[in-house]
């Protein structure tokens, strides 16, 4: 369904979702017609599902990033929903993550503070459903955050 | 720091979700004028509030079917070998995502494959390689979602 083109397109797009179109047209070599056509048909097939903008959180205030890795309690067959939706509940939660290996889910929660962090922990993750265990991991720097595909 | 009020933050949800918007449309949906609209966005973008944009690909459609989570231990401690190891797995275009965290594991890293073989490929032949690589835990991603976080 992908031919050459689009790979190329897509690579040049991932680089900088946010260039325009002729731009883009130029730097994957192709007519903008062709490029705008293109554009459209990887949005019809679903490859391509929308641009989103990421929030960066430390400029809100948000200085601290915990990953907590949770193993369940799966004796009961519901463990899984009844903890997803609980963790939904979450407002500092920015990211849920379903495992297969020696971890279940992992959330990625921010906190302004260690304090406020040992709060939030406290009070709200801690008391989430089913859980057996947990391990966190403290974010101390992003040295790369793509999220770009080698296509 | 900035402060942000409710129609910044009902901005910002809006951006989240579709970063294309333009000020006219998301205006018109917060009963804003369009002039508005553009000088809080800017006033957001200009604070470092807007982060990257993200393309919001299908994996599978783009043939990659596998996302790995990698705990990585360091065999070696120390400056050299830490900057060495960082340049090195930054390199490898699967690794998506490079982390430096505290805890059981040194650095955590999100990889993309198209398919377990493919992975175990990038495992062995570049991971494992590289310096300072001491003990590995991976977890296979099932499934994945961003919320909104605190903008409520």
């Amino acid at each position: 369904m992908l031919d050459d083109s689009d790979r190329r397109l897509l690579r040049h797009l991932q680089a900088d979702p946010a260039q325009p179109v002729t731009q883009l047209a130029e730097a994957a070599g192709l007519p903008l017609a062709t490029c705008y056509k293109r554009l459209e048909r990887l949005q019809a097939h679903g490859v391509l599902k929308g641009q989103r903008a990421t929030i960066h959180w430390p400029a809100l205030g948000y200085a601290v990033e915990v990953s907590l890795r949770i193993t369940l309690d799966k004796t009961d067959p519901r463990a899984f929903d009844t903890f997803l939706a609980a963790a939904r509940e979450v407002p500092e939660v920015v990211e849920i993550q379903t495992f297969l290996g020696r971890v279940d889910v992992r959330l990625a929660v921010i906190a302004r503070t260690m304090p406020h962090y040992q709060e939030i922990y406290r009070d709200r993750i801690l008391t989430l459903p089913h859980i057996a265990d947990i391990e966190a991991l403290m974010q101390v720097a992003t040295i790369k955050n793509q999220q770009t595909l080698p296509l | 720091m900035i402060d942000l009020d409710a129609t910044d933050r009902a901005i910002l949800r809006a951006l989240q979700a579709d970063a294309t918007l333009k000020a006219s449309t998301l205006g018109r949906r917060l009963g804003l004028s369009q002039p508005a609209t553009w000088r809080r966005m800017k006033r957001l973008a200009e604070a470092g509030v807007i982060g990257a944009r993200r393309l919001d690909l299908d994996l599978e459609k783009l043939g990659f079917g596998v996302t790995v989570f990698l705990g990585v231990k360091l065999g070696l401690k120390g400056r050299v070998s830490l900057e060495d190891f960082e340049r090195a797995v930054s390199a490898i275009p699967e690794v998506q995502t490079v982390e430096h965290v505290l805890g059981l594991y040194d650095y955590r890293l999100r990889v993309v494959a198209r398919d377990l073989p493919d992975f175990e490929r990038v495992l062995r032949r570049r991971i494992m390689t590289l310096p300072g690589v001491g003990n590995v835990e991976a977890n296979v991603l099932l499934s994945e979602e961003r919320r909104p976080g605190p903008l409520g």
